[in-house]
């Protein structure tokens, strides 16, 4: 399985076979969020741009964008998630993954956080 | 952590919906040393808060608290409302000085402590700012009153056990001299304990580890205020603010605009509370209630049949209830309960109802 990187916002994101990437949020930021209430997911076939938001998780204390790791467009979304969003505690990076997005430069990736330094960020 | 008014305070220790029903359910203590807490002490301090609280002072018996407005006269409305406060009147003095105690809002401290010293009379009375070298620790749901009984003599555990709501005792907590009143912000029975700073960590931790076995959680702002809005209460800057009404938003019952034997009281602002309590208020608050979980937040535009009617007050999920609810400021003519509306939460209408108030009553309310 190909490395996974980390947004500083939290996002992971994770190459695929057949050159798409998988996204989710980390551990750390939804134990961070806790309560979790409600998910607005993106609309399949929207492009979004690195860092610009793709969707929303609100918690009892308050909403936070989800922000796109990497540019593309948005191929598939986790349904099933927002009627179920214990699984994001439960599976952040299994079947807590957001959405799926075909990546317009998979090399954009590169400039993320790797395990190491993402698990030192939240440390700090 | 936030910055509450100048206070370092945990919004959540664990998880707001754990430490909410925790409250709800057994029992929850909330570290509330961030609001105001003055003393009032003299042989003219009967009739000094009798001339400014928008509540009945002169009949107040030792050992009874009351909710109260304090008001200035000054605005376009000929009345400001300062704040919402307790007074609550103490034990006298050994020599026989009558001494009161008031809790106000943390945000307001300052504006409501010079605006009384503007009021202070020659002689006759003092004021004294003890938020700082007291805490005040709020113990809070069916459990609440057992587990600080735990901590205190026979003699204490008995007064305290039978104090009324809004009633007040001293005892000894945990070996420390509280000041312990039957009151509290959560829809449930409980207590709040005012004990010297020096003492606050020591009965902390021995209301914590009385709770313990009784499923105690220290609770944060999160779910101070999810339990103040279930149980429908007012908060100062939110449903509650400077030019409001208090007749429009509920707070009738913090009004005493005449005095007990007939005619009216003289207080700042009292005959513009007058003219607002006979005329109709444009906009009432009124309970929204959500099908879904997802809140409404302050601001939140309410919308009726395309009609923009007023704005959500405070929102967030209900966790008693397992959907948002929201307060809300809405027109007259669509605060019926049973009306239809939708909230615009982040651009997108959320089904809502206006419902009753309070969200939350507790299963069986003592007396």
């Amino acid at each position: 399985m190909a490395e996974m990187k980390f947004a500083k916002s939290h996002e992971w994101v994770r190459p695929e076979a057949g050159g798409l990437a998988t996204v989710g949020i980390s551990k750390y930021a939804v134990e961070a969020l806790t309560d979790l209430v409600f998910m607005q997911l993106p609309p399949v076939g929207r492009k979004v741009k690195a860092g610009e938001s793709l969707g929303e998780i609100e918690s009892v204390k308050a909403v936070s964008d989800i922000y796109a790791p990497v540019s593309g467009e948005i191929v598939e979304v986790n349904a099933a998630l927002p009627n179920q969003l214990d699984t994001l505690g439960s599976d952040p990076y299994g079947a807590g993954w957001i959405v799926r997005i075909k990546p317009d430069d998979p090399a954009e990736m590169s400039g993320l956080l790797d395990q190491t330094a993402y698990d030192a960020l939240v440390k700090s | 952590m936030v910055d509450f008014a100048g206070w370092w305070m945990p919004v959540q220790y664990s998880s707001i919906v754990d430490e909410h029903l925790a409250t709800r359910q057994a029992v929850g203590m909330f570290d509330v040393s961030h609001m105001g807490r003055l003393a009032i002490e003299g042989p003219a301090a009967h009739g000094w808060l009798e001339s400014l609280l928008t509540r009945r002072v002169a009949d107040i018996a030792v050992g009874q608290a009351r909710y109260t407005l304090v008001t200035s006269d000054e605005g376009p409305n000929g009345v400001t409302i300062l704040d919402d406060a307790l007074i609550t009147r103490e034990a006298d003095a050994a020599d026989g000085t009558p001494r009161f105690a008031m809790v106000v809002n943390a945000s307001n401290r300052d504006r409501v402590v010079a605006w009384l010293r503007s009021k202070l009379p020659a002689a006759g009375l003092l004021l004294t700012d003890r938020t700082a070298d007291t805490a005040m620790i709020a113990v809070q749901g069916p459990l609440a009153v057992a587990t600080v009984c735990v901590l205190c003599g026979d003699d204490d555990a008995g007064r305290i056990s039978g104090l009324g709501n809004y009633r007040a005792t001293r005892a000894f907590v945990a070996g420390q001299p509280a000041a312990v009143s039957r009151t509290g912000y959560t829809g449930e029975d409980g207590v709040e304990v005012v004990v010297p700073a020096a003492a606050a960590a020591d009965v902390w931790q021995a209301i914590h580890d009385a709770g313990a076995s009784r499923g105690l959680k220290p609770c944060g702002l999160g779910a101070r205020d999810t339990l103040r809005l279930e149980a429908g209460m007012p908060l100062y800057g939110h449903e509650l603010v400077a030019s409001s009404d208090p007749f429009a938003i509920g707070l009738g019952l913090a009004m005493n605009l005449d005095a007990a034997a007939g005619g009216p009281r003289q207080f700042p602002g009292r005959d513009a509370l007058a003219r607002m309590k006979a005329a109709q208020p444009a906009r009432v608050r009124v309970g929204l209630a959500f099908e879904s979980k997802r809140a409404a937040r302050e601001g939140s535009p309410v919308v009726v049949a395309g009609r923009d009617v007023g704005s959500v007050t405070s929102g967030s999920l209900a966790p008693s209830l397992g959907h948002a609810v929201a307060m809300a400021l809405l027109d007259r003519e669509v605060a019926a309960v049973g009306t239809s509306a939708d909230v615009l939460v982040r651009d997108v209408p959320q089904a809502a109802k206006v419902v009753p108030l309070p969200f939350y009553k507790r299963p069986s309310p003592r007396g």
